[in-house]
């Protein structure tokens, strides 16, 4: 849906964006990741067309983006802000004429997500009347209101509550599933785990990884698993000659024990399970330890300074 | 296109509907009618209180010719002169004048009072000490006042200007008060809707909404939406200010005129238009008076504001454009300083000159330059409109001025572009330029 094809922005002494190439499937919740600096925003800023590529070029759809993908998108930018003393009713009007809606029906896609969101009572108060959270919903609907294909949210749920990061997210879910594609920009890891179908990862400028979430932790697999035993006299640890497996660490329980192990090269964890059951180790539970998203990002920065 | 509309609506309701719009509206003009009234009335106050002057006459010549007028009464004074600043002392409107022997050599009165006498006091009573030492001297000399008199021309100028509408009364005087008033008018107006402009641009980058707003219309747009909103703002000021003041004045004219008469009795009419008229100091103002009706009566009003309007709109525009820059420069309006002194120069340079070469040289080379240059000529040509300036200089003025806010509109366009996104840079001249020079 949306091709990023070798864009190159360079301010006066600083390049922001070096060969950054990568595309984004329609229907798709993307994350793009990397460190404070990285140039993330200045991305962001170029789809939205706030600013201009020096080289590359974008594609929307297919076509190069231009004044009517403008209508086609929303942005919500991670510093918040609204005309403090503006009623919300009429800002909310005020934005989504802005984005292209007429006004009728504008103000019917307001008073649904109103009531989406419990905001109903909220129409004619002045947005410096609301409390912060409050504030970010505004912003959040205003975002969303002209029911745009491709929708940026750069750090939607900094500054929102546990409950209100739920609805935020379930918002997000429910747009993507009616045909929306999400292009989501943040630090917090759990939640690109939680939604992203693919992300890219950006960092001093340059595209360090990109792909499905689900490939991308694939390829960082290191056969390493989890393996709870009841406690006995068997012990992990002191097998002679076992070239099956490393283990990585112990924690000893009055009933339990858990391990971690690293499996050997060429060596398959149905073999670790027939020798540990050949050895009356009595297993509760094995799972893979697949790595997070969190760690891999911190393990590629790390990598590239 | 429309985008820009909406952006106009929203500035423009937005500080229309402003409690604080109202209430100026309404103020400027009730102030104005107040002040009318209020100096109609303190000099109406001023000629009804008497003041008594005693007068201790060691010359003997002097007292027993002294008129009283409808203000003033001179009484000879009784007691030696140290009892009489006594009793100055306890009375209000008491005044002690003392004429030395030797008055026609030493030509100086004292005037005493527990008060500051005033102006008026003062001349009135040396008008009338000279006017009699005068009429002393010459009959010493041997020269009758009467004939004297009648063979003094009083020579009155009748200025009539050469218009298109065929010879008409006029008075510089009158003139010069409205080029000067104009001024004031451009120069005030100019600076509060321009820093409105300046300071809606700020606003929007603290609050961090011009991000949102960009990524709908370009920044051109929402620039050019601001200043043009604001702007109606202003005219939509004055044309309240027109009207109210045109009400108010009819319907305050035509109350004081009912009032008026009553007010005085038949003496005090005749004791204040004898004074007036006897009085010295008043036979020249008495000419100027009339002069002014003259003049006011042949001004043509429409003109006049039309004139203003055209040059507001094109100074305003110049300038806000500027202005507009300056605020996508800077986080906050105190780092604002920086600019704004060279940007009000010219302005501040205008202004001063308008009172002084502007209005004494209106069709002279200064003049005529300040009132071409862009930057300078709203204020220097209202300056010198009521003077009358020829079609095509207006014309060519006018011109200029559109070339001007095209120019700066431009400029501003390609400072704001940049500053609108740009925080916590220390802005300098240096970093204008390289925002200026961006490529898109």
């Amino acid at each position: 849906m949306l091709e990023v094809k070798d864009i190159v922005k360079q301010y006066a002494k600083h390049r922001a964006l070096d060969h950054v190439s990568f595309s984004i499937k329609k229907g798709s919740i993307f994350g793009l990741l990397g460190p404070n600096g990285a140039g993330k925003t200045s991305l962001i800023r170029i789809i939205n067309q706030i600013t201009a590529p020096d080289q590359g070029e974008i594609l929307f759809n297919g076509e190069p983006l231009g004044e009517k993908h403008i209508s086609r998108i929303g942005y919500l930018p991670e510093e918040r802000g609204l005309y403090k003393k503006m009623l919300i009713g009429e800002q909310m009007l005020y934005l989504a004429q802005l984005k292209g809606l007429s006004k009728p029906y504008a103000t019917e896609r307001i008073k649904d997500w109103f009531e989406k969101m419990e905001m109903q009572t909220w129409w004619n108060k002045k947005v410096e009347d609301l409390s912060k959270g409050m504030q970010q919903k505004v912003q959040f609907v205003a975002t969303v209101i002209h029911e745009p294909e491709l929708i940026i949210l750069d750090e939607p749920f900094s500054g929102f509550d546990p409950v209100n990061v739920d609805i935020i997210k379930n918002e997000i879910i429910n747009l993507n599933k009616k045909g929306s594609t999400i292009i989501f920009s943040t630090h917090r890891m759990e939640s690109v785990e939680e939604l992203c179908d693919s992300i890219v990862l950006i960092n001093k400028s340059k595209k360090i990884l990109d792909g499905k979430v689900s490939e991308i932790k694939n390829a960082y697999r290191n056969n390493q698993y989890l393996i709870k035993y009841t406690t006995s006299e068997h012990q992990l640890e002191n097998q002679e000659g076992n070239h099956l497996f490393k283990v990585l660490s112990m924690e000893n329980h009055d009933h339990e024990t858990k391990a971690t192990i690293e499996i050997s090269d060429k060596h398959s964890i149905n073999e670790v399970l027939t020798y540990l059951i050949s050895q009356q180790f009595q297993i509760q539970e094995l799972i893979e330890i697949i790595p997070s998203i969190h760690d891999i990002f911190i393990k590629q920065v790390k990598e590239t300074y | 296109m429309k985008k820009i509309f909406l952006i106009i609506k929203r500035e423009y309701l937005s500080r229309v509907k402003k409690k604080s719009f109202l209430v100026v509206t309404f103020l400027v003009p009730l102030l104005f009618l107040g002040m009318w009234g209020g100096v109609i009335a303190l000099s109406i106050q001023d000629t009804s209180s008497k003041s008594t002057i005693n007068v201790i006459d060691q010359s003997g010549i002097i007292f027993n010719d002294l008129k009283n007028s409808g203000s003033i009464y001179f009484k000879e004074a009784t007691k030696p002169a140290a009892e009489e600043k006594k009793n100055l002392q306890e009375n209000e409107n008491q005044y002690l004048l003392i004429i030395p022997e030797n008055i026609l050599e030493k030509q100086s009165l004292e005037l005493l009072s527990s008060q500051k006498a005033s102006v008026f006091i003062q001349g009135e009573i040396s008008a009338q000490v000279e006017n009699l030492l005068r009429k002393i001297q010459l009959e010493n000399v041997g020269i009758d006042i009467q004939t004297l008199e009648s063979i003094q021309p009083n020579i009155k100028i009748t200025s009539l200007e050469i218009t298109e509408a065929g010879e008409q009364e006029s008075n510089a005087g009158i003139a010069m008060g409205i080029g000067m008033f104009s001024s004031i008018m451009i120069y005030l107006t100019l600076f509060i809707y321009g820093a409105q402009v300046m300071r809606g641009v700020i606003e929007e980058k603290n609050n961090r909404i011009v991000e949102i707003i960009i990524s709908s219309v370009k920044p051109f747009q929402l620039m050019l939406g601001k200043i043009i909103g604001i702007g109606l703002v202003g005219l939509t000021q004055f044309l309240l200010w027109i009207v109210l003041s045109g009400t108010l004045f009819t319907v305050g004219g035509l109350i004081l005129a009912d009032q008026m008469p009553n007010n005085f009795s038949q003496e005090e009419l005749s004791d204040l238009s004898s004074s007036v008229s006897s009085s010295a100091a008043f036979t020249q103002q008495d000419n100027i008076l009339s002069d002014v009706q003259g003049t006011m009566a042949n001004i043509d009003f429409s003109y006049l504001i039309t004139c203003f309007l055209i040059f507001f709109i094109g100074g305003y525009l110049l300038y806000s454009a500027l202005f507009a820059a300056v605020g996508s420069a800077v986080d906050n309006e105190t780092e604002t300083q920086q600019f704004m002194l060279p940007i009000t120069m010219p302005l501040l340079f205008t202004y001063i000159m308008s009172f002084g070469v502007l209005v004494k040289d209106p069709h002279g080379p200064l003049a005529f330059w300040l009132s071409m240059i862009p930057f300078t000529s709203p204020i220097a040509m209202m300056v010198r409109v009521p003077f009358g300036v020829p079609l095509w200089e207006l014309s060519l003025s006018i011109i200029l001025l559109i070339g001007g806010f095209v120019f700066t509109t431009w400029v501003a366009s390609r400072i704001y572009r940049v500053g609108i996104l740009m925080y916590g840079k220390k802005a300098s001249y240096k970093e204008l330029i390289k925002w200026f020079n961006y490529r898109k």
